[in-house]
């Protein structure tokens, strides 16, 4: 099979939806010619035009504004939100209007649009370009929130957020865009809310999300190593999140880690860890761990930048206290 | 006006006060059933500033399209709305415009053209201009009305989106409902300049009318609807109005930021209702026992719609989960 960047898969997907359905059209802070900071949009507004590949001013909450307007009446946007930490800067239409006006109109009007963004640290772009804020919009009940792990999760999730008929935020990890993967030529999709097993393992289950997904295959491998078998989920959505997955292979391990880049406290990994315990307790050998990244600011020094984020190394460690029964004693 | 054109138009002056009798009335029941405590939560009254959305809307297509606000019910009513639907949407009730789930400062109704009133001040600026954008894009020749208050012109979304409408050239009209008091306090010390200067900065093109009169209102609505369908959009209208009640149902005891002389003087003398309903007279287009009649049958209206909104069913528990997200297609 071809093997393409992250990047492109994303290209792809939305030049193919946007050659299906002519409701689609994109818009956002340098999208067009410039293909975005990260060029992935790079020739888009050639084939489409700059009516459907729309340059935006400097105004985050009012083109996504516009965004959630057009999918109210007919259209179905793609906002390119060009950092994931400016989703700040679009809370009230996103979470006050996009995420509840389905339920307030009481199913009336639909808000299709999918906002594009992407996570992130260990870029050296310090604290207000390395946030990794998806918790915070899954928070939300009425968003829709995709965590692609490589090039081919990246196509089929988008073009399912494309054709989703509710909000989704589509998280991309800035540093694989140029990451290669597997990817077929002919069309598919990624269902929602389905659970990928990576790895089958026996001894502890690791669930990573986006940028975790790599770091915790990395440290199944090293565990192998130490003839500890690992098994490893990827979400790939959390919401909807596939629960069932994740509790079917904690009660045939008996551990899990679960790692995600968002900040650890009231995060991503708490949820997970939380819903483990309530539905798989008796299952379990020991407490269900959480890696996020460290509760601080993310700090632009490489020197203190690579400590704040799980590494396979950190997941080895903790893998290896887990399977070795410390952590009952831990507290 | 010539006499001929007058006599030829009565029929939609007749809509028009009909319409505006409609809101005062609708109002004054949403009151009544909040002080008898029959309705949850509160209420924001349009009462005061009916010409202003009954001007603009009879400008407007079904197919038009508005977005409203926390004071919204006369948008509402002006837009099409039904009495039935709305009564029961603000008690709570399923056959409500959103099933309930939205009540007073969300009602929408899709089918008459409107996205919905908005808690968020300001915050529809941009759904308005989206709304725009969408029917620029996809060929049609919708209008989109914004109507906001004074207070959002406090709201930086605001700029952001006609700033965008102007540089896309969408035809969006922002109607600024200049009642002269955000929620408790004076515009005058919230907004700094003229208000249509904002406007004007980014090269749209601003209007200041009387929003208490009703005819002036929809002239010039008629004629930038008109233009905005050819593309000369968009326009910012500043209308110059004054709510009667306070900034909701339990702003009672106002007179530390509004007098009472104030309020009283736009009640007698600046009244949208009474001033139009003598010059429909002074025109001869009306008798005084057609005028009195048609409110007759308003109130009589409204009291049927009420009775039917207090004996209706609230949602089943079941619905608590539903639409919190849209239906996908099969496959998805």
């Amino acid at each position: 099979m071809r093997e393409i960047t992250l990047s492109k898969a994303v290209n792809e997907a939305i030049a193919e939806e946007m050659r299906r359905d002519p409701a689609i059209f994109l818009l956002g802070e340098d999208v067009a010619e410039a293909g975005t900071p990260f060029k992935v949009l790079s020739g888009l507004v050639e084939e489409f035009g700059p009516d459907r590949i729309i340059d935006t001013p400097i105004s985050e909450p009012g083109f996504m504004g516009l965004a959630v307007g057009a999918a109210m009446t007919g259209s179905r946007p793609i906002v390119d939100l060009m950092f994931g930490d400016f989703l700040f800067l679009i809370m009230d239409q996103l979470c006050n209007q996009a995420a509840k006006t389905h339920y307030m109109s009481g199913g009336k009007l639909t808000v299709p649009l999918v906002v594009r963004t992407n996570l992130g640290a260990t870029r050296r772009s310090a604290a207000q370009h390395s946030q990794s804020l998806h918790a915070l919009v899954a928070h939300i009940p009425g968003l829709k929130v995709a965590l692609p792990s490589s090039a081919y999760e990246a196509k089929g999730l988008l073009k399912t957020a494309i054709r989703d008929n509710s909000p989704v935020v589509i998280f991309e990890d800035k540093l694989m865009y140029n990451d290669k993967a597997p990817v077929p030529e002919e069309e598919y999709l990624i269902p929602f809310g389905q659970a990928k097993i990576l790895r089958e393992g026996e001894d502890l289950t690791l669930i990573a999300t986006s940028s975790m997904v790599q770091v915790a295959q990395k440290a199944a491998d090293l565990l192998a190593a130490d003839g500890i078998s690992a098994e490893v989920i990827d979400p790939r959505t959390i919401v909807p999140l596939d629960e069932d997955t994740l509790l079917a292979s904690v009660k045939k391990t008996s551990r899990a880690i679960v790692i995600d880049e968002g900040h650890q406290s009231f995060g991503v990994t708490a949820e997970i860890a939380s819903r483990l315990n309530e539905k798989a307790f008796y299952h379990l050998d020991a407490p269900v761990l959480r890696m996020g990244a460290m509760d601080v600011p993310v700090p632009f020094t490489p020197a203190l930048e690579d400590l704040t984020v799980p590494t396979p190394e950190k997941v080895v460690e903790q893998a290896k206290r887990l399977v070795a029964g410390d952590m009952i004693h831990a507290a | 006006m010539a006499a001929a054109k007058k006599k030829s138009n009565a029929e939609q002056y007749l809509r028009m006060y009909r319409q505006m009798m409609r809101i005062r009335v609708f109002e004054d029941n949403a009151n009544q059933l909040y002080l008898s405590a029959k309705m949850p939560g509160l209420t924001h009254m349009y009462s005061g500033q009916e010409a202003v959305a009954v001007g603009i809307c009879e400008a407007l297509k079904t197919t038009d399209r508005i977005t409203s606000t926390h004071r919204g019910h006369g948008h509402c009513v002006a837009k099409g709305g039904e009495f039935r639907p709305m009564f029961a949407e603000l008690l709570g009730k399923a056959d409500g415009y959103c099933g309930g789930k939205g009540g007073s400062m969300h009602i929408a109704d899709q089918d008459n053209g409107n996205l919905g009133a908005n808690a968020i001040v300001g915050g529809s600026a941009g759904i308005a201009t989206g709304s725009a954008l969408s029917a620029k894009r996809l060929g049609k020749d919708d209008v989109t009305v914004c109507f906001f208050g004074d207070g959002a012109l406090g709201q930086g979304l605001l700029y952001e989106t006609m700033n965008m409408a102007a540089l896309w050239k969408l035809p969006v009209i922002y109607a600024c409902e200049n009642n002269l008091y955000g929620e408790y306090t004076k515009t005058e010390e919230q907004a700094a300049g003229d208000l249509t200067a904002r406007a004007k900065a980014f090269g749209i093109e601003t209007h200041i009318v009387d929003g208490q009169d009703v005819l002036a209102v929809n002239n010039l609505a008629q004629k930038l609807v008109e233009r905005c369908r050819k593309g000369e959009g968009p326009f910012f209208i500043q209308l110059d109005t004054y709510r009667y009640f306070g900034h909701h149902v339990g702003d009672i005891n106002r007179e530390y930021y509004r007098p009472k002389d104030e309020e009283t003087l736009w009640k007698t003398e600046r009244d949208p209702l009474t001033n139009f309903a003598k010059w429909l007279s002074d025109e001869g287009l009306v008798t005084k026992d057609e005028l009195k009649e048609i409110e007759a049958e308003v109130k009589a209206d409204a009291e049927a719609a009420v009775n039917f909104a207090l004996d209706a069913d609230y949602p089943d528990a079941s619905e608590v989960t539903k639409h919190v997200f849209a239906e996908n297609p099969s496959g998805l």
